[in-house]
């Protein structure tokens, strides 16, 4: 039966479109380029059946595969999804192909490197959303960080090989403390249970004191944190995407930082339970949240260049995010998830408009545009959309997970609401400021006056993730109903008895926390 | 003569003598069956042969430690336990991958002589006895034998200054070096009034760690040990010596030189020292951090590509220390698991290298490597792999060592120790893709082809293979390393 392995194709079509790709000769570039969007194509396909077949009555894994990899070291082969995982891998292959397609024009060089290293970069992020054994985890976390780095500093901007290097040494030196942390858990299992094992379920199992959690707590974080980014580490980011082509920006943007807030929702939060209701990590996982949020957006405000605005509008948004999930309660964490979608959507959106005029002009300077509306009116249309959805607009998708998540937070702690609030507020304000000074008004530029206005390509890149847009903005229902069960396992295992307590009960942690609730089990 | 030799005895022997037969056979080849200078590449042949033999009486000597456990010969100067056999397998693979890629290089530097061959089995020939000695004074010969050949080796350039100075500055050091060592043992016979190692350990055992005479013997032991691993303080002959040697000696120094002496190491602390561990302890802490500071940060500034991975290859010696202050069993394994994906990843990592020299070009430069993606994609990419696994990305084999590492400094609670070694691999990723970028980033400079020959291909190709392989599917290789934990 196909379905047994379904996971399995979702996750290696891009590999097999890779290993065909190295033996298209370089000089084919039109068959090259054609190839590399069919298989991203073909791994959309493939992963759609995950969604008609996936069962979010049921909590737990589904589509569990399980094998022997390394007996010797307790490692498996061993994946499956719930809803979180589902909607991160729906959003991956989606904007995989999105970001392939939008490379037609824009890469001109080297492009059978340049879409093999997309193909990898796509298993890698897909491994990382389906694994559930630390070990493969890690190896696909780690997989992710080469193709990037290539992505940035081959066929990046002036400033290319310090922005590539600079995400590199980052996101490694976060995630080598982090296998720290998974190393202990694994020496801590081992001297609890007598054997070896990297499955998250059996780690699950463990019962640490406080003191051992908050360390692996932290090195978690580094590795997590490093990655959302979360402020004080989001230092990489700006630089990672101004110089990213644009293809980059949007998978960075859109999918590769989800990897950090996924890691916190599917490893911090479940495996360690106590140490993510310590009352001093939650308030300054929450502080950094509401930092991030605020800075960013103020940061955003002051920007010249439009890539760099909308990369500390990800510092700001993605604070929504880790926000909600220290919210520790549904409404948080459902929210958290969901508005990583829509950050990967509207993001994803933005970056590729700015990449359209990059493209034209070949400067991101926003005193360089203005009045774009009258030469471009569709793309005007389209940015609008974006915008709105990023500044959460009712009826669009941003305004569904900022919501949500404030909801949380304000059943957490109201004033980290109040504070999280303002971040909408100047969301909005750099966001219609920046449309404001691109797109209104006179064309004070003369270059501006002959841009020509979206082709059908590059219309037919923005409309899958306006749909997508407008579809949670208006009938969120089936999202928040995937989300339900994981989230609710999620919130069980970290504060037992939320349910039965009532809402009351629960914004307040219930001492003697034993950290037993029901293990999440992959049958 | 039959009270002195029994069978078991030669049978231990057979692959120490298979090397040294056929490192003779090989002088007399030159002038006998092969006169004729292209005719060399030829020894080369020979030698791979004499390996094939080694191969297959450590093979017969690994399925007797199947079935009837580790045996000992010679009155207990030698034994046959998983760990001598383990590390001898890594030595034939280094010394036939190193063989296979001579060859071309040789004649490209106008030095192919027959000697070189031989002197690669008989440095061989000293690291078998480096890996299966139980004795004090075969080990020393055994180090000796190796040593000699290398300073040898490394000056094997006659016309080149770098490479005379390089083997100059190897052979006064390593002289001297081998001075302390003898000096330590002869006080290790002082106290036991033995050369066996099991009689010299109940005799340290016995006094304790911090006995005066236990302690002499230590520090002056340690000294030769770690310089031949090339530890912090002892480092300073790598740089010069890995870059003044021709490339494939290098590539040979660094991989079958060093596992060899960390076999040694691990002999000598593991067992007569085993007993003193409280003294040796907090040293060996000192040298691990000071050997990978020093290795990572001085690697970072280097221009010559050689010197470069001569810095590297000191911060490796610094991580499998680490396995041994570990010391438990995923320690010693983890070590073990090290040696062999550094030999392979390494040696590419050297291949590569190799294949950059080409007449009238040293192409050990950053320049000389810059924009090769565009004019040899597949070596650009095989040096990617290399390099990644030097710093331990996985899912290359390097992830795997420092897996083991790492482990074993959680499971010891060495955690602070653990923190510092996983920094320094964001550090190693610094200055590999230093490389990296000149490779993928920089434009053309030397568009001269590079010199391949088909047994540098082969040579890469299992180099890569195993490299990756161990990465993915490292199950049956980790069954090898854990028969190599002494008992």
């Amino acid at each position: 039966m196909m379905d047994n392995h379904l996971l399995s194709l979702v996750l290696f079509t891009p590999l097999a479109g890779l290993l065909v790709l190295l033996f298209i000769p370089s000089r084919q570039k039109e068959l090259i380029k054609v190839w590399a969007n069919l298989a991203s194509f073909a791994g959309f396909l493939i992963s759609l059946p995950l969604v008609s077949r996936f069962d979010k009555s049921v909590s737990g894994f589904q589509f569990v595969e399980r094998a022997n990899w390394i007996p010797s070291l307790g490692a498996q082969y061993l994946i499956g999804i719930d809803g979180i995982s589902l909607l991160l891998i729906m959003l991956t292959t989606v904007i995989g192909f999105i970001a392939i397609l939008s490379s037609w024009n824009a890469i001109q060089d080297r492009l059978k490197e340049y879409y093999c290293m997309f193909l990898l970069l796509q298993v890698g992020m897909l491994g990382v959303f389906m694994s559930m054994d630390f070990f493969l985890f890690y190896v696909f976390w780690e997989l992710v960080l080469v193709p990037m780095y290539f992505i940035i500093g081959v066929w990046g901007g002036p400033r290319k090989l310090y922005a590539a290097i600079k995400f590199f040494l980052y996101t490694l030196a976060g995630s080598v403390l982090m296998l720290l942390g998974i190393l202990t858990l694994y020496f801590q299992y081992a001297g609890q249970f007598g054997k070896y094992t990297f499955e998250i379920s059996e780690l699950m199992k463990l019962s640490l004191p406080l003191g051992l959690q908050e360390w692996v707590f932290w090195a978690f974080f580094l590795g997590f944190a490093i990655k959302v980014p979360m402020f004080p580490f989001h230092t990489w980011l700006p630089d990672a995407h101004v110089e990213a082509p644009t293809a980059g920006s949007v998978i960075l943007a859109s999918v590769l930082l989800k990897m950090g807030t996924y890691g916190f929702i599917r490893f911090s939060l479940p495996l360690l339970p106590k140490a993510s209701m310590d009352h001093t990590i939650v308030q300054v996982l929450a502080v950094l949240s509401i930092v991030g949020i605020i800075y960013g957006a103020l940061v955003s405000l002051m920007q010249k260049d439009w890539k760099k605005l909308v990369a500390y509008s990800s510092v700001s948004h993605l604070g929504f995010c880790t926000l909600g999930i220290f919210a520790m309660n549904p409404n948080g964490l459902a929210g958290s998830v969901l508005q990583q979608i829509n950050h990967g959507i509207s993001t994803g959106m933005l970056f590729l408009i700015i990449g359209v005029v990059y493209e034209r002009r070949h400067t991101r300077e926003i005193a360089e545009y203005g009045g774009l509306a009258h030469v471009m009116p569709k793309y005007a249309v389209i940015f609008a959309i974006a915008m709105l959805s990023s500044a959460g607009l009712p009826l669009l998708n941003g305004f569904i997970g900022e919501f949500t998540i404030l909801q949380g937070a304000f059943e957490a702690n109201r004033a980290w609401a109040a504070f999280a609030v303002t971040g909408v507020v100047f969301g909005a304000a750099y966001l219609l400021w920046l449309y404001q000074r691109t797109m209104l008004g006179q064309i004070t530029n003369g270059k501006n006056l002959h841009l020509p206005d979206l082709s059908l390509r590059e219309i037919v890149v923005f409309l899958p993730l306006i749909a997508w847009a407008i579809w949670i903005g208006v009938y969120p229902k089936p999202y928040f109903d995937i989300l339900e069960k994981p989230v609710q396992q999620i919130v069980e295992r970290v504060r037992p008895g939320y349910y039965q307590g009532g809402a009351q009960a629960a914004t307040r942690p219930a001492p003697g926390v034993t950290g037993r609730g029901p293990g999440v089990s992959g049958q | 003569m039959n009270q002195f030799f029994s069978e078991a005895d030669y049978f231990a022997l057979v692959p120490a003598v298979m090397l040294a037969l056929f490192g003779c056979a090989i002088l007399l080849f030159d002038f006998v069956v092969f006169p004729e200078p292209r005719q060399r590449k030829r020894l080369a042949f020979v030698l791979i042969a004499g390996e094939a033999f080694a191969g297959y009486a450590l093979w017969n000597q690994q399925a007797n430690l199947a079935a009837n456990g580790p045996s000992q010969a010679f009155h207990g100067a030698l034994v046959i336990d998983g760990f001598s056999i383990f590390f001898n397998w890594i030595f034939i693979a280094a010394t036939v991958i190193v063989a296979m890629v001579s060859y071309k290089y040789l004649e490209i530097e106008g030095e192919h002589h027959a000697e070189y061959y031989s002197l690669m089995m008989f440095a061989q020939c000293g690291m078998f006895f480096l890996a299966a000695g139980t004795d004090l004074v075969t080990l020393f010969i055994g180090l000796e034998l190796m040593a000699l050949s290398f300073y040898v080796m490394v000056g094997f350039l006659r016309t080149s200054k770098r490479s005379n100075e390089a083997a100059m500055k190897y052979l006064l050091l390593g002289a001297f070096s081998s001075g302390f060592l003898a000096y330590g043992f002869s006080v290790m016979y002082g106290i036991s009034g033995s050369t066996k190692l099991a009689d010299v350990a109940t005799a340290i055992a016995a006094r304790g760690p911090f006995d005066p005479l236990v302690l002499l013997a230590l520090a002056t032991t340690s000294v030769g040990l770690l310089f031949k691993i090339s530890a912090v303080p002892f480092h300073m002959w790598a740089p010069d010596a890995y870059e003044g040697a021709p490339t494939t000696v290098t590539a040979y120094l660094s991989v079958a030189s060093k596992a060899a002496s960390i076999a040694f190491l691990l002999r000598i602390f593991l067992g007569p020292l085993a007993s003193a561990r409280d003294a040796w302890e907090p040293i060996l802490i000192f040298v691990a951090v000071a050997t990978m500071t020093v290795g990572n940060l001085a690697a970072i500034n280097q221009s010559n590509i050689k010197r470069l991975l001569a810095y590297s290859s000191i911060s490796h010696a610094g991580y499998m220390l680490l396995g041994l202050i570990a010391g438990n069993d995923t320690g010693i394994e983890g070590i073990a698991v090290y040696v062999m994906v550094y030999t392979f990843m390494n040696l590419g990592a050297f291949l590569v290298l190799v294949a950059l020299r080409r007449k009238g070009i040293i192409g050990e430069d950053m320049d000389d490597i810059a924009g090769l993606m565009h004019k040899s994609p597949g070596y650009a990419l095989l040096m990617l792999i290399f390099l990644l696994s030097l710093a331990g990305i996985p899912p290359t084999a390097g992830f795997l060592g420092k897996y083991y590492i790492f482990l074993s400094l959680i499971e010891t609670h060495h955690y602070t120790l653990a923190v510092i070694a996983t920094l320094y691999v964001a550090v190693a990723i610094y200055y590999y893709f230093r490389i990296v970028r000149s490779m993928f980033a920089r434009e053309l400079t030397e568009p001269a082809p590079l010199s391949t020959s088909f047994g540098l291909r082969v040579a890469l190709a299992v180099s890569v293979i195993l490299t990756l392989g161990i990465g993915l599917y490292p199950e049956p290789f980790l069954r090898l390393a854990q028969t190599s934990l002494p008992h």
